[in-house]
Order: structure tokens, then sequence, then C-alpha cells
């Protein structure tokens, strides 16, 4: 397979036309919930590995579908193996949802600014993450937890749906047993059996594990919860500059020509998706912009 | 700048010229009761003795009582048509027992690149400006648009000077009119007189200089430069519409919430056609199409625009979905956001979208009512 001459012809034009998708074979498909499934990727052809920084994404191509904007959710220490992880919800999101094993999807990437995981050196790292944006922040968990000794308090806020919603439950599992990261759950309706905290996501806030001062938040969700989790890391003392999150915008190119994504006077694709929270914060105060 | 005259029976021979440097030739042909672009198979396809009456909402064309070749302003169509082509193959695929071939897409952009090397032949300056604003879009990186870059490589350039403002138009108050500054192989300035025909040329390139060889012409003289200024400072006082830029980015930002976005989106019908018409507006949306079988699948770019729905569709609904959002979206991004993205203003003054809105909502009107009365 690496050495099939029609694919590897495609590295030339794949400089020529970058709206062309490489093609990645399926290897697994794992259903997280009821609507979230994870598949995991090997590229074909001349391409051995894909390597990306937290944060960034993807075009994923369906043929014949369509091609949509996906975060990475995989770990960025395993470049041989690319995951996306996502919901079942729209027309290319719930065909990839057919696909099994052997399969082909089209692959446009990396795009977009990574999380700063560099800058977090020696602070605290706050997580919070609601829904399904706790995929395009699994890279970076995995990322701190791989250097866990360059950082202070680790710690997960994250709020879904119910406890049947909750993504990578094992490795959440895992992560909760260790005694160096903190992680807390919340559900909007739990049910029975479920232990956990209930309510919204910026409740965890108030009362989590970080010292405010020196502390740099990621924070991804819907844009609602994101802007009441800005609220209240303020509140606790994190300042704007320390505070990063990721935004969605309808995407057709991500390669800043297609004029879909954006918001006020950048550019999600290209300038973003991850932002400094000072940089986007009079634009994500309005509505609809 | 080098300048010349030459008369208007050598005009011919100017098309001529470029025609037989194997250019496909672009120019202005009346059809369907507008002036448009199109190639032009002789000299006699010009809108001689055509002129253009524009207002909000309203676009016709009359006769002249000379014989002028470019005495009007702009149609409803630009340039960026040639460039950045309304509907466009991406790539094609095909399925194969793997799943998903992609090969044959290597065909396809080899098989484009044989392409056609156009010669612009009357773009306005307004229209000009527009082509330098789609470069910094296209061009300016970080990533490039090949296909922009293909059509746009080997250009010659006519541009004619505007004799007469259109009724709509507001080049002077963007800076990118009448006269055309840089950007041109060579720059025409009609003169027509009782007895006398005859164009004043500048020369804006090398290969520019070396097509007017081969046009019987002489050197133009002070008098013709005084001309060539006269015209054009008299289109400037007749332009019809104003528009105050001067801290214009900050004031459209600062009134995001202005009540004035609510009233102008009770009358816009969020159409898109300001979007169409727009010699600069850039945004795409891509479309698969496959063939009955399902075995063969094109993607194909088509411009979109702003003001549908489906534009900032998100998983949840559209992020602008009300007309009040589009329409201040539009705006905002001409005048104010594209300042920030590109370092101009994403506005020329041509007048196309106030000329072509059904409802008639003028752009200049909007900004100046937002101006006298902020919030």
């Amino acid at each position: 397979m690496a050495t099939d001459p029609e694919l590897l012809s495609l590295k030339i034009d794949y400089k020529r036309n970058p709206m062309l998708p490489w093609p990645f074979q399926i290897q697994r498909v794992k259903h997280e919930t009821e609507d979230t499934f994870t598949v995991e990727l090997q590229p074909l052809g001349a391409l051995e590995e894909f390597a990306f920084q937290p944060g960034q994404f993807n075009m994923v191509y369906v043929f014949g579908v369509g091609e949509i904007p996906i975060s990475i959710s995989g770990d960025p220490a395993k470049s041989r193996m690319l995951v996306h992880t996502t919901r079942a919800v729209g027309t290319v999101t719930k065909a990839m949802d057919k696909m099994r094993r052997g399969d082909i999807l089209g692959i446009r990437g990396p795009y977009g600014t990574p999380w700063p995981i560099d800058h977090a050196n020696g602070l605290d790292v706050v997580f919070v993450a609601g829904g399904i944006g706790l995929a395009p922040l699994r890279p970076a968990l995995y990322e701190v937890v791989a250097h866990r000794e360059q950082y202070g308090k680790v710690v997960l806020l994250y709020g879904t749906r119910t406890p049947l919603d909750v993504p990578f439950r094992q490795e959440l599992e895992n992560w909760r047993a260790r005694f160096d990261l903190e992680i807390y759950v919340t559900v909007d309706r739990a049910m029975s059996g479920w232990r956990g905290n209930v309510g919204v996501v910026t409740n965890l806030i108030s009362r989590a594990p970080f010292d405010p001062r020196n502390t740099m938040a990621f924070v991804c969700g819907p844009e609602i919860m994101m802007r009441f989790t800005t609220m209240e890391l303020h509140k606790r003392g994190v300042d704007n500059e320390h505070i990063f999150v990721s935004m969605e915008r309808n995407m057709k190119c991500a390669i800043g020509l297609c004029g879909h994504c954006q918001f006020g006077s950048v550019f999600v694709c290209k300038d973003g998706p991850v932002f400094q929270y000072g940089k986007i914060k009079d634009m994500l105060v309005k509505w609809e912009i | 700048m080098k300048t010349f005259i030459f008369e208007r029976s050598e005009l011919d021979r100017l098309v001529e010229i470029l025609k037989r440097r194997d250019y496909k030739v672009i120019g202005p042909i009346v059809r369907d009761s507008a002036i448009i672009y199109d190639e032009l198979t002789n000299i006699n396809d010009l809108p001689i003795g055509w002129t253009d009456e524009q207002t909000n909402g309203m676009y016709r064309l009359k006769n002249r009582d000379d014989a002028a070749v470019f005495g009007w302003t702009v149609g409803p169509q630009s340039w960026k048509k040639f460039l950045f082509p309304p509907i466009q193959k991406i790539f094609a695929t095909h399925k194969s027992p793997k799943g998903l071939d992609l090969q044959n897409s290597k065909k396809q952009t080899s098989q484009e690149s044989a392409q056609t090397k156009y010669a612009f032949f009357g773009v306005r300056p307004c229209d000009l400006n527009a082509i330098s604003i789609q470069d910094k879009v296209f061009l300016g990186g970080p990533f490039i648009d090949p296909v922009y870059e293909r059509k746009r490589t080997g250009n010659f350039i006519v541009t004619v000077n505007c004799g007469q403002a259109g009724g709509t138009c507001f080049c002077a108050s963007m800076g990118t009119g009448p006269k055309a500054g840089t950007g041109f192989d060579l720059s025409l300035t009609e003169v027509l007189n009782d007895k006398h025909h005859y164009f004043i040329v500048e020369v804006g390139t090398e290969l520019g200089s070396d097509v007017l060889k081969s046009i019987k012409c002489i050197k133009a003289t002070d008098e013709n430069l005084t001309t060539v200024n006269e015209i054009c400072s008299k289109t400037v006082k007749q332009m019809g519409r104003l528009l105050d830029t001067s801290n214009l980015k900050s004031i459209l930002y600062q009134n995001s919430e202005h009540p004035r976005w609510e009233r102008t989106a009770a009358r816009c019908l969020t159409c898109a056609n300001c979007t169409m018409v727009c010699p600069t507006c850039f945004c795409a949306t891509i479309e698969d199409v496959t063939d009955l079988a399902g075995k063969q699948a094109d993607r194909m770019r088509k411009w979109d625009s702003c003001f549908t729905l489906d534009f900032s569709y998100i998983h949840g609904g559209s992020v602008r979905a009300s007309a009040k959002a589009r329409y201040r979206q539009w705006m905002t991004h001409k005048l104010a956001s594209w300042v920030d993205q590109f370092g101009t203003f994403g506005c020329v003054g041509c007048g196309r979208c106030i000329t072509w809105c059904p409802v008639g909502i003028d752009i200049t009107e909007e900004a100046r009512a937002i101006r006298e009365n902020q919030s």
C-alpha cells in the first residue's frame, strides 16, 4: 500500500490544490455514547504519519456527501493514528456513523491554532468542557498528563446532558483514579446510580482546586457555556490573558478563502479556532456576530 | 509615465493586436438590455453610442446622441466572474473497491493548467481596484487559491478612465477612481468633441508599451494631460453618491447594536443580489454532485452569500438567523472588518449593490444614518 504509485502521485497534487483531501482508512469505530463515536484512521499511500498540535482540526470528506471541520481528539504523541470524535447530528457525521473498518475518508489538515500548552508551564491548568467540547481538549489533556511534572494542579471540569452522555468514560475513570489529576463531571439530568454533580459546568468553577493567580484555563463548549465559564473564571480572579476558548463556525475551505467562518474581523479557520479570550471578548458578548 | 494619443479608428487595431497575441479579449457588450462583459469578437460589439441610467433599484440603457465608446459606467457584472468563476470544479473522485479514489483529480488539475490568457478591455478604475482587493484575498496567503492564481496570471489590462459618473457611483469617496492609478498595462481616456474623437493613453507596463508599438500614436502634449485631469475632475463632481470614510471602521464596530440595522432589515429581502454583483465579494460554498449510480462525485465551488441562512449554519441553527445580523455582517465586513483582515475597505464605490438592490437599499445612506445618529 505504501508504494502504490497512484497514491504517491497525489502528493504533488496535494501541494497544488489545497482543497484536495488525502485518503485515510478507518481502523476502528468506537461508539462512545448513543450519538457520539470515535474513528481511528490511518493514512494511505506515501503519507505515513500525521502530526498535529492539540486543538487543531481537519476537514473530513465523505465520498459524495460532503466535507466538514472536525477537531482532532487523539494523542499527539501517537502520530501514526489519527483520531476524531464527533456526534452524529448532520449529513456528513450521520454518513460517517454508518462507516466501518476498512472504509475510506478524505482528510485535509491539520488546520488552525493550537491550545498554547507551552505557556502553561509551571502553572495550574484548568480544562472546562461542555458536551462534545471535550473532544478538542483531549489532545491537550494527553499532552499535559504526559508531562505532568511541568504543571501545577491539573483540573478537568466536564458538563454533559446525562450520565449516559459521557464520552471517553474508561479514560476519565483512569484519570480520576490518579492522585495528580482532579476530574469533576456534572450532568444536566441525573438518573439513579449517579453519584456525581448535577447542574451546569460553570457551577463547578467556584469550588475547583486551582490558584487563580497562577492558572491557565482552556475552555471548549457551546458559546453560551464559554461566556458563563469566563464570567466564573473572572470571579475567581483568572484574567483574560490566561483564558483560551475554541470557537466553532461554518467552514467550507478551512484555508481562509470561503468566508464562511468569519467572526467579526477574524477567520476562525486560520486565526482560530483557539483564541485568547481577550482577543475576541467584544464579539463573543454580542449576539449573531 | 509615458503618455500618447491615438485616433478612435485605431481602437479596433488595439483589440486586433491583443487577439493576435493569443489573448482572449473580454470587453463590454450590450446584451439583454444591460452592458455585460464577454468575449469581444469584433470592435462593433462594444456599447458604442450607449449610456446607462442608474439609481436605487433601477438600471436602464439609453442611446446617446454621440458615438462615444465608453459613455457608460458599470453594469451588473464584474471581472470577478472570469478570475473567480461562479461555478468551478474543485476536484472529481470516483468510488473504487477501496472506497474512495482520488487519482483522477490529477488529470483534472493538469487539464486546467492549459489555460486561456485573458485581456480585460475596458476595465473601470473601481473594478481595477476590486481586482487588486481580490488579489489580496486569494493570493495574500497563508493559503493561495490555485484557481484564481491560474486565471489571474498573465492578464493584460486595459483600463478606461471614467468620463462620466453613474447615478450610484461613489468611487471618489473610496479613492478608487474615476482615474486609474496603477495595476493596468494601458489606461485610456476617451475624448470626444465636435471635430475630434481620440484616446489619450497612459502606459503602465513594458508589455503595454510593446503592444502600443503596433498602433499609430503620437506623444501626448501637456495639453492632453490637462484634458485627462479636466475630464476626471468633471466626473468627480458628478458622483451620484458620497460616503464619508473618516473613522468609519470604529463607528461601525461601536454601533453594532444601532437601531438602524433593525430598520434596514425590515426592508432587506436577504436576496443576496448585492453580494452577487459586488466585484470584491469572495465567499464561496462547496456542493457535492454525484452521478445517478453514485460512482462519481464532483466537488463544485459556487459563489455564496452571507445573506443566506445556510451560510452560517452550524449544528443547532444558523449563527446569523435574523436579517438584521446578516445585513450588519455584510456592511460591517465591507466597511470595517475588511480593513482589519486585508488592510483596505472591501468596497470600491462602484454602486452596483445600490443599483441592483430590488428594494433600493443604499450602503452610503446606511453608513450616513449610523454616523449621524451614533448610539
